[in-house]
């Protein structure tokens, strides 16, 4: 059959797209699981010559998610044997308290840094540590390689979009023969199209499940799950129900739409 | 008596400078019969495209079946078209499809349900005698029995107006005369109106017609 060929080209250029759409949403996803690890390994240490509750700090900022004081009674009690007691009390009176606090998400550099002139402007807080020089370097090659993914595909979903366009003209010339008789006896634009819309859906669905097997085995052989939990990332890349039902939009719309285009905008009248 | 078919002062052409028909008045009156002949290239074909729509008219009026062909619109002229049967000289059969989809195809555009269609296709295809053909596709039967598939599919939806562009062409006898009285029936029957263009005038018919004859660009009723 010589359609199949045509089918296979409109097959290929959805699955593009589809996939690296798909690739875009598993770079996203692994990004938020990265960044929930860092979110929860990150903190910021406050030292205050006051006791804060954690209430206090929380109403300071909406990014503050819970806080804990640190504990000085270790440093204390190493010091134990070398001052006395009198001296060790008055120490812990003058000592300055510690407190860690952590964000409800990992911040940029720049929220670091407002953060800390947030704090200090309360009298009480004497030091802020933030951290922000030590900002994750992973991270932000992570959030340009993610940058880098949107781009392309959205130039992948240009240029297939054009291909498709181009296949479906060539779909249209198929079936001019059939379409302008089916015109001699007077049918209407869409049903004399139905053909092609027909064609548009099944090659949508065909592509949407294609994809849906290309990832559900990128998945069960977990090469790459297994390479992102050695560096302490749980993601699901592909999550069938959301994941499919998002491809198969993708693919009917893109379709649907474009045959939409062809049949609105003939190439030429007869 | 009503007229299915009213042309004043219809000129038609394709190129700018040029004229095919020019300044053709006559009419065709609702359940007639009518023979248009003519030499090979004098117009016959182009007549009959106005009827249907593929060519507007570049002088005059034209209305067919009450509507005015003079700049129709699209929705209009698949309303008209409808309503019209077409025997195309090269049959147009729809060669991806069956022989008994093709007869269905003006029931499918109108939305019949496909019990109320399948009945009628079999009436047809026994009327041109094709039954024993109805799961096969055009190109697997010879130019008699497509152009007897071509002519159920025109009358299928019992149209008011036939048209048929040299229907017996180069057809075998046998073909020829099923046609011609599927024609005949058609008129006599339906009091379909129908418009033949052809050659020769088969002796055989049995219903009063009336013949215009083109020569040169004129349309002459011949007595
Ligand atoms: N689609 C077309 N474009 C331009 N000229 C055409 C077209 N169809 C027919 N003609 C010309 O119009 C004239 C009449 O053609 P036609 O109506 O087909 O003649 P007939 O059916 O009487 O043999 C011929 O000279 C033919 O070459
Ligand atoms: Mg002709």
């Amino acid at each position: 059959m010589k359609s199949l060929k045509n089918h296979i080209s409109l097959i290929i250029a959805l699955f593009t797209v589809l996939a690296s759409v798909q690739i875009y949403v598993a770079v996203d996803r692994t990004i938020a699981a990265y960044e929930t690890r860092l979110k929860d390994d990150y903190s910021v240490i406050v030292v205050s010559n006051k006791a804060f509750v954690p209430s206090e700090f929380k109403s300071m900022s909406s990014m503050i998610e819970r806080s804990e004081p640190i504990s000085t009674a270790q440093v204390l009690d190493r010091l134990k044997g070398e001052m006395s007691q009198k001296n060790l009390d008055l120490l812990r009176l003058t000592l300055p308290k510690f407190y860690r606090i952590y964000l409800n998400r990992y911040p940029s550099p720049k929220e670091i840094n407002n953060l800390q002139r947030l704090l200090q402007r309360n009298p009480a807080i004497e030091r802020v540590e933030g951290f922000a020089q030590t900002h994750d370097t992973i991270y932000k090659l992570m959030l340009l390689f993610k940058n880098v993914v949107q781009v392309f595909s959205i130039a992948i979903a240009a240029v297939t979009s054009l291909l498709i366009l181009k296949e479906m003209r060539l779909w249209q010339f198929q079936h001019a023969e059939r379409m302008s008789i089916m015109a001699l006896f007077g049918a209407p634009v869409w049903l004399r199209s139905a053909v092609l819309f027909r064609l548009a859906i099944v090659d949508a669905i065909i592509a949407t499940i294609i994809l849906c097997l290309a990832f559900y085995v990128i998945d069960y052989y977990g090469f790459l799950i297994t390479q992102l939990k050695a560096v302490g990332i749980s993601v699901q890349l592909f999550n069938f129900v959301n994941d499919s039902l998002r491809s198969l939009g993708i693919a009917l719309g893109i379709s649907v739409a474009l045959t939409f285009m062809i049949v609105i905008f003939p190439n030429e009248e007869d | 008596m009503d007229k299915v078919i009213i042309a004043q002062n219809l000129s038609l052409s394709y190129k700018e400078f040029e004229t095919i028909i020019s300044k053709a008045s006559f009419s065709i009156d609702a359940g007639s019969f009518v023979f248009i002949t003519g030499a090979s290239g004098s117009g016959k074909s182009t007549l009959l495209k106005s009827f249907y729509g593929a060519i507007e008219p570049k002088q005059g009026q034209l209305s067919v079946g009450g509507v005015n062909m003079n700049r129709i619109s699209t929705s209009k002229l698949n309303f008209l078209r409808r309503h019209i049967g077409i025997v195309f000289q090269d049959y147009k059969l729809i060669k991806e499809w069956t022989i008994e989809k093709n007869v269905m195809l003006p029931l499918i555009i109108s939305g019949y349900t496909s019990d109320v269609s399948g009945t009628q296709v079999q009436k047809l295809l026994g009327h041109v005698k094709l039954i024993h053909q109805a799961g096969k596709y055009p190109l697997e039967l010879s130019g008699g029995e497509q152009q007897r598939v071509a002519m159920a599919r025109a009358l299928a939806h019992n149209p008011i107006l036939i048209l048929a562009d040299e229907p017996t062409g180069n057809l075998d006898e046998y073909s020829s005369s099923v046609i011609w009285s599927l024609l005949e029936g058609a008129n006599t029957q339906l009091k379909t109106t129908v418009v033949v263009v052809t050659h020769h005038i088969p002796e055989e018919l049995n219903v009063p017609y009336k013949h215009y004859h083109i020569d040169a660009g004129n349309i002459n009723e011949i007595a």
